[in-house]
This record gives structure tokens, sequence and C-alpha cells, in this order.
């Protein structure tokens, strides 16, 4: 944490709250374990044995750190500024997510739960962590909502082949928000063995921050790879956000180099005036799973349901930190459309050789976009967080192609 | 005395209702609310629907869907309360519900308009006492109870904060779960209940998985209340707008079960 009272590293407060967000709106079943994490956590961040075996297991079961690679092709076709990625796509099991879920894990056995839940939408989530339970030998069951199942059938299976229940919710539109109820509704009624696992930088404190610092790995690779290669750090940095792991673990190491700019990417679904997922973009600030941030919500606060071609970006909500970013204007938030995402998810695959997820395809959107418009000596870095192997079938529906 | 008050002062242990306002329409809901009067309950608490109710089970996550599959709004639920205060100016009314719909249009917004409809208390599930700023002291100001939960995960240390800032009743669910689920033994009720009135003087209700007048007796014998639920709105699940008739019969006998469970020992 820096010591600058300017920082924009120094939130959340004591209290949990970035700015006006984030929080602790929880029932009161689960505050008693919220505190209980949060002490936990704070004394697992302070201990030296906590972090080498987390760095251990990044870099030998993980695969850490992932490569950070100028992307020629993509460069050329858009011409304008040098194009990079950071390629947590090749990490075990396909995305960023494993990176939170080693954290996280390895404080549940610190805390001395013996059960893992977690929530999934894309099924990226869940497949990390049946994969840390598998590890670990801790039984696993994953909330995800009905439609997802459906269109997420890999993912089902490779959770199932790594021993986790997968218990599909038909609640509400049955996708990751109501899979999220779901999740919390099981942590409720199991407080004493389970520890959940959640997904994405959004929750009550002390989720956002711990996910944030478990994801900041890709952004303290990402800074030092970019010095030593070329000396200098970028001039953007882009990311999509569902919730804002990926992006907020890549951003925050750079939050205070005033040089670089930050770009997230909201998923804007068939349009920002039709059915669309970007919560900053289309919602307003209101409380919903644990923390205050921004909401798609009506005139009476009920939820409206996310839309997007991704099933990791549907959400109807955003983590509370990027709503803090967003209104103290450190970060740049835009939207990438259905078919914008999968168009750029067809250039990456032709240009570089690289079939990437959609959820980082509508990052790829929005490089799409600023590329040419930025000069061919500046750099961005976009955040390549997952690969495409789950999103095959879907794509190629999308396209008209029959599998 | 406060509306809240004066039910709990009757010489006997009150039976607090819970219903989903709007289910299964906005319609239907005074009649329901005026079965429950007849049927002899002291507090009536009117679920706001959302459409996220993370804390309830099946039963009420469907009655709360039901009830926003019929249209049923913020302006509806409010309706709602300011015609039962007309039709029964003594009998408490109680908002149960999540945060986002009561905060949405601004917490002062929301306090004014219960103090508006008569509405003698809110019970928020998911604004504890660590977000207490949010909602609490527009509630306050605006002479409006604010009911706190407390859970079987309340420790010591934590029940002062939980105290603090709450009036009208305690809940206390005496499960650590979704309501709907399984009753807790009787002996860890009645010693939670037992620290809970050591620790302050506000009345304590108890609920959660309370279905039958076999399961609110026992309980009324140790505590100030009995809240029962599910066990309501599975009636008006099952009856729909023809639900008032059941659920006057049903709140009979368990009213009949909670102010006579003191006696049947005598
Ligand atoms: C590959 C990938 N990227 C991004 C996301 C969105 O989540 P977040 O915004 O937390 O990174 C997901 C979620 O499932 C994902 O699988």
């Amino acid at each position: 944490m820096s010591t600058n009272p300017n920082s924009f590293r120094n939130q959340p407060d004591e209290r949990g709250h970035f700015g006006a967000y984030g929080g602790r709106y929880v029932a009161e079943t689960l505050m008693p374990l919220i505190l209980e994490l949060e002490r936990e956590y704070r004394a697992a961040k302070a201990d030296p044995a906590f972090q080498a075996e987390f760095d251990d297991l990044l870099e030998h079961y993980v695969g850490r750190p992932s490569p950070l690679y100028f992307a020629p092709r993509l460069t050329e076709e858009l011409g304008g500024a040098q194009v990079w990625f950071k390629r947590d796509e090749l990490n075990h099991t396909g995305a960023h997510k494993i990176n939170n879920c080693i954290g996280q894990i390895l404080l549940a056995m610190r805390m001395g739960k013996t059960r893992i839940i977690a929530e999934t939408g894309a099924g990226q989530h869940g497949v990390a962590t049946a994969t840390v339970c598998a590890r670990f030998g801790l039984p696993c069951v994953v909330y995800m909502g009905a439609t997802d199942v459906a269109r997420q059938a890999p993912n089902v299976f490779r959770m199932k082949l790594l021993g986790a229940e997968v218990v599909p919710v038909t609640a509400g539109a049955a996708t990751l928000k109501d899979a999220m109820n779901e999740a919390l509704r099981d942590w409720v009624a199991n407080v004493h063995d389970t520890f959940y696992i959640i997904g994405t930088a959004a929750g009550p404190h002390p989720y956002p921050e711990l996910v944030r610092d478990f994801q900041s790995v890709i952004g303290r690779e990402a800074r030092e790879q970019m010095l030593s290669r070329t000396g200098r750090l970028p001039d953007l940095l882009v990311a999509a956000i569902g919730g804002g792991s990926n992006a907020i673990g890549l951003f925050h190491p750079f939050l205070d180099d005033a040089n670089v700019k930050m770009l997230g990417v909201e998923a804007a679904g068939h349009g920002l005036d039709k059915e669309h997922a970007a919560s900053l973009a289309g919602g307003r600030p209101g409380i919903l799973h644990g923390n205050k941030t921004y909401l798609l919500q009506d005139d009476d606060g009920q939820i409206l349901e996310g839309h997007s071609i991704s099933a990791g970006l549907d959400y109807p909500g955003i983590g509370p930190e990027h709503a803090w970013l967003k209104e103290s204007g450190r970060v740049e938030y835009t939207s990438a459309t259905d078919r914008e995402a999968l168009d750029a998810f067809q250039l990456l695959c032709r240009t570089e050789g690289i079939i990437p997820a959609l959820e980082p395809s509508h990052a790829i959107a929005a490089v799409q976009q600023v590329a040419p418009t930025m000069d061919k000596d500046q750099i961005i870095l976009a955040n390549l967080c997952g690969r495409g192997d789950k999103d095959i079938f879907s794509v190629a529906e999308h396209l008209g192609v029959k599998l | 005395m406060t509306r809240l008050q004066s039910a709990f002062a009757k010489g006997q242990p009150a039976l607090v209702c819970f219903v989903t306002g709007g289910d299964p329409t906005p319609d239907a809901t005074p009649a329901i609310l005026d079965a429950l009067v007849e049927g002899g309950a002291d507090v009536i608490e009117l679920g706001m629907p959302f459409t996220d109710p993370m804390a309830d089970g099946p039963a009420i996550q469907a009655a709360n869907l039901r009830a926003l599959a019929a249209g049923t709004t913020t302006a509806d639920i409010f309706r709602i309360a300011a015609s039962f205060r007309t039709r029964h100016p003594d009998v408490p009314l109680v908002l149960m519900g999540y945060a986002n719909p009561m905060v949405t249009r601004g917490a002062q917004w929301f306090a004014d308009e219960c103090a508006k409809a008569g509405i003698d208390g809110v019970i928020c599930v998911d604004i504890p006492p660590e977000e207490d700023a949010e909602l609490g002291p527009f509630l306050r100001d605006a002479g409006i109870s604010l009911i706190r939960l407390a859970t079987p995960t309340t420790d010591a240390a934590r029940l002062p904060a939980v105290l603090e800032g709450s009036s009208g009743f305690l809940y206390y669910v005496s499960v650590a779960g979704i309501t709907g689920m399984q009753q807790a033994g009787l002996a860890s009720i009645e010693a939670a209940v037992a620290t809970l009135k050591a620790a302050s003087d506000i009345p304590v209700a108890v609920g959660f998985g309370v279905r039958t007048p076999e399961q609110a007796g026992p309980i009324a014998k140790v505590a100030d209340g009995v809240v029962v639920g599910s066990a309501l709105i599975d009636l008006v699940a099952s009856h729909g707008t023809d639900a008032a008739g059941p659920v006057r019969e049903l709140t009979r006998a368990l009213s009949q079960a909670v102010h006579e469970s003191r006696k049947a020992d005598a």
C-alpha cells in the first residue's frame, strides 16, 4: 500500500468502502463470518509463509509468470499503436480466474474450512475452483445458472471431471446473479464449515480487496515485463469487465503511474439502448450481493438481467473499486457489443493464431477502436484473460456454423 | 406507547405474521392482511418484493417473483400499507425487505413514505449495523422502528452493535440459514432468547422454520413473540386470490397456540 495520501492504491478504507462504494451489505448471519475472513486475510497477508506458498503454486501449478506478448500482425492490421497482450489465457485452466482461486483456497485451509462453494457464469471460475478443490482434496459445490449450464456445456463437464458438484440454478433468468444468490443461501446455511470462493472483485468486504490483491499478480508481472522488454511503461491498459477482477488485477499496480491511461470495457450486448450488461454505462448506484456499486436496475431498484454474448460478462453489477475509479476519473470505461466482440474474436484468430475467450474479445474490440487513433510509438497493453476453447460452440452458432 | 410496544404488552406472547406484498396480486393483498388480523395476528410483516431475495428459501423466493410478475411496485406496497392503516388503526405494520428497493430513491424518501403510510417499523435483511448510516438514521428521525435481526452467529461481542439503534422488537432468526428451513431445537432457542433478553429490554420474537401451532406454542413459552412466514406464503401459493380464508384459519390456529401457550402449563 502506498503512503502517498493522493494514491489511487489506498482503497478501501477500514470499513471496506471505496469512496462511496463497496461496504458490507450482508445478512446478520454472515456478518461475523466476513469479519473473521477479514481478520484472517490480514494475518495471511502479513505472513511470509502464506505469500511463499501462493507464489510457489502460481509458478509451478498455474504456470506463471504468463508471457507478455507483442502482437505484430494485429498491430500492423490496426495501423496505429503497438498492441501487446498479457497472456493470462495460457494459465492452467485457461483464464485468470485461477490466480484468485489459489489465493482463496489457501485462505480457506488456513481458516480450517472443509467445504468450498462458488458461483460461476461462463464456468471459468467454476472450473478454476473445482481445480483447486481437487488439488487440495476439498469437496466443491458450484452454483451455475441453468441458462449458463446449457450454453457452457464443456465447462460443466470439466467441473464434474474435477469432482465438483454442479448445481443448476433455475431462479430468475438463471444466470450469474441467480447463481450468486444461491451460493449466498448455501453459505448462510453452512456457516461453520464452508468457505465461499467468490469469482470476481465484488461482494461484501473484504472480497473486492482480496480478489484484487490475488489478481494483481497480473499487473505486477506486466509492469516488470514491460519495463524490462521496452524500458518504459505502456500508454494504455485495456481490459474487459464482468465483475472486474481481471481488469483490476491488471490496472491496480499501475494506478499511480500517472502517464498510464486505462480503459475498462463493459459488455454492450445488443447495444446500450437495448439489452446489455454495461452497469457503469447504463446503470446507477445501488446495493446487491453485499456491496454498493453501479447496478442495472429499474426505478424501484429491482435488478435487471444483464445480457451479453459472453456468459462471463452478463452480470448486472460491477466491482465497487471500478465504480470508484470511474467517479474519480482515473480509469475510463467504454463498451463493446456482441457483434464487435465476435469480429474482434475472429480478428485475433486470423492475425495472431490465438483463439481468445469472448470476454477478452470485448477488450480486443476496444483496442481495435483506439489503436488506429494512437501513434505508432505508443503502446497498448491488453489483458488476454481467457482462451476461447469454451466458446467455440457458441461462436459457431452465432456465425451460423453447425458443429 | 407505540403500536409495536402495545402489541407486545398484552400480557401474552405475540403472533407476528409475514406475507409478501403483491402476492399473488397487489389487489389481493389487502384481503390477506385483513385475514391475518381477523385470525388474531398481533403484528403484520409486509414483505417488499425484490428480484434477488438472497436470504429467502424457495417459498418466499417464489412469492417475490409472483408479486413482481403481477406488476407490484413500491408505490403499490405503500398504497397497500396506507389502506391497511385506515382499516386497522391499532395493528402494527412492519415492512420487511432488502436494501436496494428501500434506498433506491434515497433513504429520506423511503422514511418519509413509511411515515406517511403509517408504517411502524422496517426490517432490512442486508443492512447490518456496520452499514447503519445507509438507512437507520432516516428511519429513527421519522419515528419508525428499525428492527434488527439477531442470529445464532451473533456472538456476545456483536450483540451490543446489533441492539444499538434498534427498537420495536428484536427478530431472533433461530437457524443459520434461509427462510423456510427446518426449525431449530427448542433448547437452543430458549438459551438464545435468554441471552438476548439479558442484554436488552426490547421484546424478542423468534422466527425461521416455524410452520405449525404445535411448533409455535412451545416457542411462545420462552419468547415474547413468534414469527410465521413460509407456511402462510404456501397457502397463498396454493390458493392464489382465494387465499384469505385459508390464511385466516391457519392464523387463528397459530394465534390460539401462541396466545394460550403460557396458560396451558398453569
Ligand atoms: C475469461 C474471462 N474473462 C473475464 C471474465 C469476467 O470476469 P472479471 O471481470 O471478474 O474478470 C470471465 C468470467 O467468467 C472470464 O471467464
